[in-house]
C-alpha cells in the first residue's frame, strides 16, 4: 500500500534543530523514530503530516544507563536494547518482561519504548511498568524541558500530554530504595505479533507495599489505586486476593472489540491479578516463575 | 514531489536510486532496486514476509521509509545465500519445511538472525525468534525442526 500524502524529510542532528523544525512547521510535522506504528498509519491515512522529523541521527537520544539512582532511557532506545540489556533484566525485570512481550522480534528491533508512548494506544505494553515505577516522561520544547509524571501522560486513546512543539527525550524512572520483585502479565490470542487484551504490572516492595496498574481494559493505561490501598501494609493471603479480584471490575471499564468480549477481559483480569499477585510475592522470596515465563 | 537521491550498500553492492519521501523500502527494493525476496503480505508489519536485514538486525521493510535508509546497509536473502544455500537453508530443504513458500525469506531471515545472535537456542527462543513470521501451510513444526537440526550438525 502505497503512502499518498506528500511530505518533506528532515533528518536533524541535534535536539536544537528539531524543535526548531517543529516551531517551523507549527504542530503538522510528526517524528518519527522506529516508525512501526507511524508508518501504518500514513499508509492508513490516519496521518498526513507535512513534515517527518527523523530523529535516528541525534546522538543525546540514544541513551540507556543508570545515573542518579534512575535509569535513563533515550527516545531512540529500541525494544530489542531493553531486553538485550543486563542492567534492565537485573534492575526492572516489569520492564524486561512487558518488552518482551511488544510484537515480534523484527518489529522490537525497531520499535522503541518511547514511541511506544507517544502512540499511547490503550494496549501500549510498555506502560503499566513504568506506572508501578512511576516513571517521569521528559518533554524538550523550544524554549524549555519538563518532565510530566507517567500518571499525567496519558490524557486519552492515542493522546497524551505533550505539546506540539515538543519532543520526548526519553523517560526516566527511579532505582527503587527497597528490595522489590514483579511481574508483567499480558493476555494475547496467541503468544507473539498480538496486542494485549489484558495486560497487568504488579510490583510488591519489602514490608508489603503493593502497586498495580493495568492497560487494555480502558481508554487509557492506569494505576489500580482502590486494589492497592486495600493491600497496603498487608501479607498476602487468599482471603485478601479475593477481595482484591472483587475490586477489578471498580477499576477497569474494557469494552468488546475484535480481540475479546468484554466479559472474557473482565474475568481475565482478575485472573491475571491473582497470578500476578502470587507470583511477585513468591519472586520477592527469591522463588516464583522465571522471568518471562507465561503465567496464562 | 521532490525526488532525492539515496546510496545503501546492497547485498555488498553499491546502489544508487532516486526516490521520494513517501516510498516505503519494500516497493523501493521490489520495484526499483529487482529485488523480490521481500514479499508483501500484510503491508503493515504483522506478517514477516517483507523481513530484511537492515545494518545488521531486521527489520520490517514494509514499515521503514526507504529514505530511512540512505547510507545503510541492507542484507536479503539474495545477499545471505550468495555463495549457495547456508546450513540453515540446507536444513529447511532437507526437513521440506515449506510448501508455497511465500513466508520462506522471511523465515530464513529471522531464523538466521536468531542463529547469530543466539547459535544453541532452545525450542521457546526458536518458537520466539519466528512468532512475527506467519506460515499458512505448515504449521510450522517442519520449520522450528529444520532449525533446531541446523543448530545440531
Amino acid at each position: 500500500m502505497p503512502i499518498t500524502c506528500d511530505f518533506d524529510y528532515h533528518k536533524p542532528k541535534s535536539l536544537a534543530e528539531a524543535t526548531k523544525l517543529l516551531v517551523r512547521y507549527k504542530g503538522r510535522a510528526q517524528v518519527l523514530a522506529g516508525g512501526t506504528d507511524l508508518i501504518v498509519w500514513l499508509k492508513e491515512g490516519m496521518r498526513s503530516p507535512e513534515a517527518l522529523i527523523d530523529i535516528k541521527a541525534i546522538g543525546e537520544l540514544k541513551r540507556l544507563e543508570i545515573k542518579d539512582d534512575a535509569l535513563h532511557i533515550g527516545a531512540r532506545t529500541t525494544f530489542a536494547e531493553l531486553i538485550e540489556s543486563d542492567l534492565v533484566k537485573k534492575r526492572f525485570p516489569i520492564l524486561w518482561e512487558a518488552s518482551r512481550t511488544v510484537a515480534s522480534c523484527g518489529v522490537r528491533n525497531r520499535a522503541t519504548l518511547i514511541g511506544n508512548l507517544c502512540s499511547a494506544v490503550p494496549s501500549l505494553d510498555g506502560a503499566p511498568a513504568l506506572l508501578v515505577h512511576d516513571a517521569r516522561v521528559c518533554a524538550r520544547g523550544s524554549a524549555e524541558q519538563r518532565e510530566i509524571p507517567i500518571s499525567k501522560w496519558f490524557t486519552g486513546p492515542k493522546r497524551t500530554a505533550l505539546l506540539t512543539d515538543e519532543i520526548v527525550t526519553g523517560v526516566v524512572i527511579p532505582v527503587p530504595k527497597k528490595k522489590t520483585a514483579g511481574v508483567y502479565v499480558k493476555l494475547g490470542r496467541y503468544s507473539g505479533e498480538d496486542l494485549a487484551q489484558v495486560g497487568l504490572a504488579v510490583l510488591i516492595e519489602e514490608e508489603n507495599i503493593y502497586r498495580v496498574a493495568f492497560c487494555a481494559v480502558g481508554p487509557i493505561p492506569k494505576r489500580a489505586a482502590k486494589i492497592e490501598s486495600l493491600l497496603q501494609g498487608k501479607k498476602l493471603s487468599d482471603d485478601l486476593i479475593r477481595k482484591a479480584r472483587k475490586l477489578v471490575s471498580q477499576e477497569i471499564s474494557p469494552i468488546t472489540d475484535i480481540r475479546s468480549s468484554l466479559e472474557y477481559r473482565q474475568l481475565m483480569a482478575e485472573v491475571m491479578l491473582e497470578r500476578g499477585l502470587k507470583a511477585a510475592a513468591a519472586r520477592l522470596l527469591g522463588k516464583g516463575p522465571a522471568l518471562g515465563e507465561s503465567l496464562l | 514531489m521532490k525526488k532525492t537521491p539515496i546510496q545503501l550498500m546492497l547485498n555488498g553492492v553499491k546502489r544508487q536510486v532516486e526516490i521520494e519521501p513517501n516510498d516505503v523500502l519494500v516497493d523501493v527494493l521490489r520495484e526499483k532496486l529487482g529485488v523480490k525476496s521481500p514479499k508483501i503480505g500484510c503491508d503493515r508489519g504483522d506478517c514477516g514476509t517483507c523481513t530484511v536485514f537492515l545494518n545488521g538486525r531486521t527489520v520490517r521493510s514494509c514499515l521503514v521509509l526507504a529514505i530511512e535508509a540512505d547510507g545503510a546497509e541492507i542484507v536479503t536473502l539474495e545477499g545471505i545465500s550468495k555463495h549457495g544455500p547456508t546450513k540453515l537453508q540446507k536444513s529447511f530443504v532437507a526437513h521440506s519445511s515449506f510448501q508455497c513458500g511465500f513466508c520462506a525469506p522471511g523465515m530464513v531471515l529471522s531464523a538466521t538472525e536468531l542463529l547469530q545472535k543466539n547459535p544453541k537456542p532452545n525450542r521457546g527462543e526458536i518458537q520466539e525468534a519466528i512468532a512475527g513470521n506467519l506460515c499458512r501451510c505448515t504449521g510450522y513444526a517442519p520449520i522450528i525442526e529444520a532449525i533446531e537440526d541446523a543448530t545440531k550438525k
